[in-house]
């Protein structure tokens, strides 16, 4: 039992530190030096000695320096003997390592006897696995995103895996892809389209959804339920199977390649989830302030703009930033109703500069920079709101 | 008393709504009915355009008599396709202009050329000219003259309002399309998508649930797949997945992992042999439908979280004294504690990525065994500009989500009656 758990110990924490080390060696690679092997035996087999020699040696040595002996000894075979590389490449395994010993240092053979030792030994290296794969793999796309945006065309045919920037350049040079897209490709118009559109829906939507959730949450009236449960059918329904009609019937009425046409149709698609978000929230409010405020013979527009209003500021602001977000990456509408390049937004711009071929790809990666950036520094700095918002909405997306 | 109070209620609840419930329906229920008519009948891009008489008008004086002047209108029909009937033409001049040669469609009365054109086929193009002269021989001013713009008016058939009806886009999507090969393809990305990005849902919700150092981080960027916009992460993915310079297959040849580079996003498929059987995956496909999990497991993600947090501690530590491993624990308390999410989960995102089109559309466009109901709502409808099967399409797909939509709401009802 005893050898059993040891060996599942040391396999466990050994694939972990492969990983690890496999992450920080894609890093490096990326950093423009030749790294042309993973050396998954080599660092599977200290590994598996590091493991083993930790159980062994127990408290007899204090932990720190354990950990320091461990890290030197991989360092100086993994980064001295098998492959000469930069001192920062080492400092990093170093750490790794220094992390990596720090980690299974709570582990010792008496807690090896213990019942399930080896499943919480399993569950604790796949939650410490899963919180760096899942961080990488999300990540990893943005930083390409990014790094590419500041590269030149030459750099990335000619090394695809250098995603070192030089940062000794001229600004000039180092913005180069973000100049050109503003200056030639008139990014600048597109940011106030898209900016335009968005704002515009989310007043738009608030105007109409906050009179209709008020009625809905506290009005009787003749066909509210039928009311109430539609919005969510309706809020099924999928945008593709609107394009068609939704298109010829823009197409004549003129209001294909308009601003208007867009804030319509945005609108119309995020109204019944606004009006779904704010009737749940006006629910909770009480109902005494209301009827202190008919006493006062306040109108209805009095009671939502001077009580409802003020008191769903949570909620209206989860809604808004909601809204906002839905209608500034939305693609299918700007990309059917927009085929004049004066009225894009910037979603169908950068799907128009994809179009062409020769459109060298720092460009477009420029452009996903610049349409990405607003929506994470949003979601970044208002996350409480967005996330309800999400939740909400989430029946759609 | 009471009653007018419910009336003005009534009447107040109306004209809250009403807005709102204007909007809705005309963008989204009126299409949905439109999308029924237009599937019937056989229309194409081109015709959708109404065809409009048009006149330019192109003012000439003539040489050595200052006070005449020519007048040509190039005359047109706009439509390649479509006749116009009955033209009528007017346009208005100042008050001292005598016309010298009146074309017999016209008549010139009050300083106001009137002119019935009759019916203008398809491609209709004509050049009607006029001659005027002062009748006090003052000067003529050209600019004013042209900046008058004349009227043009005339009848032409809306294919989309005549009642000629078709079964013909029906019978095309239905045997001449490959429709089972379409069935099949939608079904597997939407089935697969949905089954991988719960599976992440729950592994990633379980793992933010435990405590450790930069948590809250941790769950600001499992969502950033799902907030940010679907045009800069399908073209990232794209140039990563790239067969020539991209990131990963720099990497994987980098390491020597593979020989030649694949092209995940352009070959349909791949020959994988284990354990001596010959498969064949459909790589491009799973290529999306690792995009798709990638891009919207954080909403499972989020929903899971809120459920797991919900779970009483009181069950984990009784599980606790009574001896449980980690994986008993998961298997009997928290996994029976999430069902509920997971299977509501499902259906809605069954339904979602049954009609997702923009992840599919920015990363293949439909290309290389790609091509799911959506995207052939696309390609009908304005690639092959044939807007009559892009609708037939957009049916079938609002009566299998229809049905869909009855077993959910069947499931959600008998959910609501057991509890």
């Amino acid at each position: 039992m005893r050898t059993k758990n040891t060996i599942l110990f040391s396999l466990i924490s050994t694939f972990f530190l492969i990983f690890l080390i496999s992450i920080w060696k894609i890093l490096a690679t990326l950093q423009g030096l030749s790294i042309n092997s993973l050396n998954i035996e080599i660092i599977f087999i200290f590994g598996f000695l590091i493991s083993l020699a930790h159980l062994l040696i127990g408290d007899r040595i204090k932990s720190i320096y354990k950990s320091i002996i461990f890290s030197s000894i991989f360092v100086f075979c993994d980064g001295y003997l098998i492959q000469k590389l930069p001192i920062w490449y080492n400092v990093g395994v170093f750490l790794i390592l220094y992390f990596f010993t720090n980690k299974i240092s709570k582990y010792t053979f008496i807690g090896l006897k213990e019942e399930h030792s080896t499943q919480i030994i399993l569950f604790d290296f796949l939650t410490l696995f899963g919180i760096l794969f899942f961080s990488f793999v999300i990540l990893f796309p943005f930083y390409m995103m990014l790094i590419t945006s500041f590269k030149t065309q030459i750099a990335l045919l000619v090394n695809p895996l250098d995603f070192s920037i030089n940062f000794g350049q001229d600004i000039k040079d180092l913005f180069k892809s973000y100049f050109v897209i503003f200056k030639s490709y008139k990014f600048g118009k597109y940011i106030v389209t898209s900016t335009i559109v968005s704002v515009g829906t989310v007043i738009i939507t608030l105007l109409f959804a906050i009179p209709a959730a008020y009625a809905v949450a506290r009005l009787n009236f003749f066909g509210k339920t039928f009311l109430s449960t539609s919005i969510l059918i309706i809020y099924m329904f999928p945008a593709i199977v609107l394009v068609i009609p939704l298109y010829t019937i823009f197409s004549q009425l003129g209001l294909r390649n308009s601003i208007e046409g867009l804030l319509i149709v945005y609108t119309a698609t995020t109204l019944p989830v606004a009006i779904y978000m704010l009737q749940g929230y006006f629910k909770s409010i009480p109902k005494e302030l209301e009827e202190a405020a008919i006493l006062d013979k306040l109108s209805w527009f009095g009671i939502i703009t001077k009580i409802i209003i003020p008191l769903s500021i949570p909620a209206i602001s989860s809604v808004a930033l909601y809204v906002f977000m839905i209608a500034w990456n939305e693609f299918l509408f700007s990309l059917m109703f927009l085929d004049n390049p004066n009225s894009f937004t910037l979603s169908r711009a950068i799907q128009y500069l994809s179009g062409d071929a020769e459109t060298p790809r720092q460009y477009l990666m420029a452009g996903s920079v610049v349409v990405t950036l607003p929506v994470l520094f949003i979601f970044v700095y208002f996350e409480k709101y967005l996330v309800s918002g999400l939740t909400a909405g989430s029946v759609k997306g | 008393m009471n009653d007018t109070l419910a009336n003005t209620e009534k009447k107040t609840a109306y004209i809250l709504t009403l807005p709102a419930v204007l909007l809705v329906f005309s963008i989204i229920l009126f299409p949905i009915f439109a999308n029924i008519w237009i599937s019937f009948k056989e229309v194409e891009l081109k015709d959708i355009r109404i065809p409009e008489p048009r006149a330019k008008k192109i003012v000439k004086s003539i040489s050595d008599e200052p006070t005449k002047i020519k007048i040509l209108y190039k005359l047109r029909n706009s439509s390649l396709i479509q006749e116009i009937r009955d033209v009528s033409f007017q346009d208005n001049f100042p008050k001292n202009f005598e016309i010298e040669n009146l074309d017999p469609r016209c008549s010139y009365e009050k300083y106001n050329l009137k002119c019935e054109f009759g019916n203008w086929p398809a491609k209709y193009r004509e050049n009607f000219q006029v001659i005027f002269e002062t009748n006090d021989g003052s000067k003529i001013d050209k600019k004013n003259l042209k900046s008058i713009k004349p009227k043009l008016d005339g009848k032409s058939d809306n294919i989309l309002l005549n009642t000629n009806f078709t079964l013909k886009n029906f019978k095309k999507v239905l045997f001449e399309n490959e429709f089972v090969d379409l069935l099949l393809t939608t079904f597997y990305y939407t089935f697969f998508g949905t089954v991988g990005s719960i599976i992440f849902g729950i592994l990633t919700a379980q793992m933010v649930n435990q405590k450790f150092y930069g948590r809250t981080f941790m769950r600001s960027v499992l969502l950033f797949p799902y907030v940010a916009p679907v045009v800069a992460l399908a073209y990232t993915w794209e140039l990563l997945l790239d067969p020539n310079s991209g990131t990963l297959n720099s990497l994987l040849l980098n390491y020597q992992i593979i020989e030649t580079p694949i092209n995940l996003l352009g070959q349909k498929y791949i020959e994988i042999s284990i354990l001596g059987f010959d498969f064949k995956l459909r790589l491009a496909l799973t290529t999306v439908i690792m995009f798709e999990i990638w891009r919207y497991f954080p909403l499972a993600f989020l929903f899971i979280l809120a459920r797991l947090q919900a779970i009483p501690k009181e069950l984990y530590e009784a599980a606790d004294v009574d001896g449980a491993s980690p994986f008993q624990k998961f298997f009997n308390i928290t996994l029976p504690q999430i069902t509920a999410v997971i299977s509501i989960l499902f259906m809605i995102r069954f339904i979602w990525n049954f009609n997702k089109f923009e992840d599919v559309f920015l990363l293949t466009g439909g290309a290389s065994g790609t091509r799911t109901l959506p995207i052939n709502v696309y390609q009908q409808g304005f690639a092959i500009s044939d807007i009559g099967m892009g609708s037939a399409v957009s049916i079938v797909i609002v009566v299998l989500l229809l049905m869909f939509m009855f077993f959910y709401f069947k499931l959600l009802g008998k959910r609501v009656d057991e509890n």
